[in-house]
């Protein structure tokens, strides 16, 4: 099967970089799948995880935002941070999770609920892809 | 001329210090290696979305958004990145008289201007002038990482966004190489000089450029700023270990010049000693 490189950028450096058959994301307006040939696309993402299809399993990666830059040779993501399944701090995960729940509770100004709101998902998402790899 | 026990304690609290700064500039040079490295693995993020904020804002002409509009200008916002501490040499003053010297130029009264301090130094000389710190970190880690910076980013970037100033300007040393830094002075907000070089791809866009230009402009500001810490965290540590270094170098010539005054010392004291002896010796005979 034909397969297109991804790589995977942060500010933090590279997370992620190899040959694979398929890319599904999941972007603002919905889920996406790319393979080799695909046209050249850009797309922002929502915060959840990337799959990457190869010969022999799939890798998980989280991702925090960020966008999806595809070209005829390479599918690039730049977020600005991301985390392979393997290397989620399963803990401090759920530590996050907890600190954003609370202070959901506590709803202090609406900034800092918008701010836990997504710190909530980013860590929800990140258990989500720990215990499911 | 001073007596020996005086030379002795001098030339033995000189060998303290320069064992202080030698093990200073040592960290430092680990640091500073440290601090390379991060530079250059950010190096491709930067490239890349350099690289599709371009092709976006050129292929689509019709895109526009708040961030590449140039406005009337009634303020003006100064990121200063400075360290957290001294002994740098002249790391720190130059970056600060730099950015005093522009805004005493460019604005009459302190309603013109706000600063963003990042690093304790820059942070207590602006609050000792009066001049007003809108947003301030202090203790950024020597090797950053985004999320310790992601806050004071945003909150920079929205800063302009909400239009309490018009214009951002970013203010730090590049590091050029070891020995060598230049405090540049960098425009973020608006971005209206974005080069367009190289070959452009023409994308498609999902769901359409603006909802992606929205996502993109302020991620792109705000790794603008975290590159520019970067950048200056290499220039702190290598400024470091060049001052610590050259602090190392001068108590070793006031070593150099004190044993030679100590030995100096010594000799005339024999000499009196032994002339003492035969002076006496001769009073006998």
């Amino acid at each position: 099967m034909k397969t297109i490189k991804v790589s995977v950028v942060t500010p933090d450096g590279p997370v992620y970089d190899a040959e694979v058959e398929m890319v599904s994301a999941k972007a603002k307006s919905g889920e996406l799948g790319i393979m080799a040939g695909h046209v050249p696309m850009v797309a922002p993402l929502d915060i959840a995880a990337v799959r990457l299809k190869k010969e022999g399993g799939t890798d998980y990666i989280a991702i925090n935002g960020g966008f999806l830059e595809v070209r005829p040779d390479v599918v690039t993501i730049l977020a600005q941070s991301a985390e392979r399944a393997e290397t989620i701090d399963l803990v401090r995960a759920r530590s996050a999770k907890e600190r954003a729940e609370k202070r959901l509770q506590e709803k202090p100004d609406s900034i800092d609920i918008k701010r836990a709101e997504l710190a909530l998902k980013r860590a929800v998402n990140r258990i989500n892809i720990a215990e499911n790899k | 001329m001073a007596s020996l026990r005086d030379i002795k304690s001098r030339i033995n609290s000189t060998k303290k210090t320069s064992q202080i700064t030698k093990a200073m500039q040592m960290v430092s040079a680990s640091k500073w290696n440290r601090a390379e490295s991060n530079a250059r693995r950010y190096a491709p993020y930067m490239e890349k979305i350099q690289e599709v904020v371009m092709s976006i804002a050129s292929g689509s002409t019709d895109a526009s958004h708040p961030i590449l509009m140039t406005r009337p200008v009634k303020k003006t916002g100064y990121v200063v990145i400075t360290a957290d501490k001294g002994l740098a040499g002249a790391y720190n003053s130059s970056v600060l008289r730099h950015v005093f010297k522009t805004i005493q130029q460019r604005h009459k009264s302190s309603d013109e201007y706000v600063i963003i301090a990042i690093g304790r130094v820059g942070r207590d000389f602006f609050v000792s002038r009066k001049m007003h710190v809108e947003l301030e970190v202090i203790g950024v880690p020597d090797q950053p990482s985004f999320s310790d910076i992601s806050d004071i980013a945003k909150s920079t970037v929205n800063l302009f966004q909400n239009e309490l100033c018009d214009e951002l300007y970013m203010y730090y040393n590049h590091y050029v190489s070891a020995i060598s830094q230049e405090v540049t002075e960098k425009k973020i907000l608006p971005l209206t000089d974005i080069e367009i070089s190289g070959s452009l791809t023409s994308y498609e866009y999902e769901p359409d450029p603006e909802t992606i230009l929205e996502v993109l402009l302020p991620q792109y500001a705000e790794s603008l700023i975290y590159g520019a810490l970067l950048d200056g965290k290499a220039s702190e540590h290598s400024a470091r270990m060049t001052a610590m270094k050259s602090a190392t170098d001068n108590a070793k010539e006031i070593i150099d010049s004190l044993s030679l005054q100590y030995n100096r010392a010594r000799q005339a004291a024999i000499t009196q000693e032994i002339t003492e002896i035969v002076g006496g010796a001769a009073a006998l005979e």
